[in-house]
């Protein structure tokens, strides 16, 4: 007899009791101990058929493959460069992977990417010892020239950018700025000085009120309230 | 028989007031306070981050440093010295042990999660009061735990079994003082923690222990409502 003990959109700290009984899968965040399924982490549950999982509501980035990510150059090699993730482990940017223009050998690396710069560029391999590479190779990689990077949770993210981008896209019309959201948790963003600033209030608006349903209507209001005030 | 009534007045089987709360230092990865009355202990949760110097990284998983420090003037007695001492060293030490059955650090290779407990105010029964509000903030902290643990310090006053020992009753004049602080995994029941100090006869001991698992039940409900407070109404639709 298998008993699911919460409802879906719970939240759940580690040691609640999920399910009772051999019937249901213990998914990402959760795990089984005899006969039964606890909460490992903080999150919301997510019944998914057989399985019953928990989406995470905090903890630090952890890198995976083919995430999106924005990071700063710390350190130049003979291979490439290494750029910090926003995470517990760097990455490496190799020569190759660089940029897409050819790279001589000895060529002088700092003209490509010094030290101190951010850039937005994708996660190709993650191994199990945390070793990370990365990319600049594709559509839209690129050196972030200007405007400023800010840090928000990365389990907020997804909020941040919307349904299919709805709400980053909102930013960027009514703002006018340039915004590249990382899944790390950094986004940069590049405009006038007024609208970088209300961007910038904003975004942190959003990840204060990441729970609240119809939140992409309620920031397109405050964002034309605050565009009046300013205009 | 000589140790009728507690000083404040509470029960033999009752704790202080304790109070927690989650999230109280911004700036930290996870954060929470525990307060047992006038022992009151902070804990900062920073990581996983890279571990340096190199050679204590270890490449299977992540490991837990735990940092215990009483404030200088936090206790009724004499001025702590600022710094750490033996005794700190000692409790950092028992902290983590505590805390390491129930953390996963599998997923954080060559890196470290450092705990900080900074106690402002202290009176008796601190490192069950660290071990609490740690267990809180690694929890906060997102990172994989299995339970919360709890912790309380049990003991005997003379020939009376006492839960959550006061300064008063550490330091009882008149008798033999056992005190006992035990840490446990609320879920299987299990105990992370088991120190003493003092004397006590075998089957008070297996007596106290039972008194003190019923309160480290009662904390552990604290500490999840505290928990979940801070994330309540973080539903997602």
């Amino acid at each position: 007899m298998t008993e699911i003990k919460v409802k879906d959109k719970d939240i759940v700290v580690p040691g609640d009791k999920l399910v009772e009984g051999m019937d249901v899968l213990p998914g990402q965040g959760t795990y089984r101990e005899g006969e039964a399924i606890y909460a490992e982490r903080i999150g919301v549950v997510k019944v998914d058929g057989r399985t019953v999982k928990i989406i995470p509501l905090s903890g630090a980035y952890v890198p995976q493959r083919d995430d999106l990510i924005i990071a700063k150059v710390f350190n130049i090699t003979m291979n490439g460069w290494n750029v910090e993730t926003n995470s517990a482990y760097p990455a490496m940017l190799s020569l190759r992977d660089g940029s897409s223009d050819y790279i001589q050998r000895g060529a002088d690396l700092n003209k490509y990417h010094d030290i101190g710069d951010y850039i937005l560029c994708g996660v190709t391999n993650v191994t199990s010892q945390m070793l990370i590479d990365v990319t600049m190779k594709g559509p839209g990689l690129q050196k972030l020239v200007g405007g400023r990077v800010i840090r928000v949770d990365s389990n907020k993210v997804p909020r941040i950018i919307g349904k299919q981008g709805s709400m980053v896209s909102l930013l960027k019309e009514k703002t006018g700025c340039k915004i590249s959201v990382g899944q790390n948790g950094l986004v940069w963003i590049s405009g006038t000085p007024n609208m970088e600033l209300l961007a910038h209030n904003t975004i942190k608006k959003i990840e204060e009120e990441a729970h609240i349903p119809g939140l992409t209507e309620a920031i397109g209001k405050f964002l034309d309230e605050q565009i009046k005030v300013k205009a | 028989m000589s140790y009728k009534e507690r000083a404040d007045g509470r029960k033999f089987e009752d704790c202080r007031p304790m109070e927690a709360k989650v999230g109280v230092i911004k700036r930290a990865d996870g954060s929470a306070y525990f307060k047992f009355g006038n022992t009151w202990a902070y804990a900062a949760v920073y990581g996983p981050r890279t571990l340096f110097p190199r050679f204590m990284q270890n490449p299977t998983k992540g490991i837990l440093r735990c940092h215990y420090n009483m404030m200088p003037f936090s206790s009724v007695g004499e001025r702590v010295r600022p710094g750490g001492s033996r005794r700190s060293k000692e409790i950092s030490m028992v902290t983590a042990k505590s805390l390491l059955p129930v953390l996963d650090l599998s997923a954080y290779p060559n890196s470290v999660v450092d705990v900080f407990i900074e106690l402002p105010s202290t009176e008796a029964g601190s490192r069950c009061a660290g071990i609490n509000a740690a267990a809180l903030a690694l929890a906060d902290a997102g990172l994989k735990v299995k339970d919360i643990v709890a912790a309380v310090s049990v003991g005997r006053v003379d020939d009376q079994l006492v839960v959550d020992l006061d300064y008063t009753e550490e330091s009882y004049p008149e008798g033999h003082v056992a005190d006992i602080p035990i840490a446990m995994v609320p879920s299987t029941g299990k105990i992370t923690l088991l120190q003493m100090d003092g004397i006590i006869p075998k089957d008070d001991l297996v007596k106290v222990v039972e008194l003190g698992k019923k309160a480290c039940m009662e904390i552990s409900k604290l500490q999840k409502d505290a928990l979940r407070a801070k994330y309540a109404g973080s539903e997602k639709k």
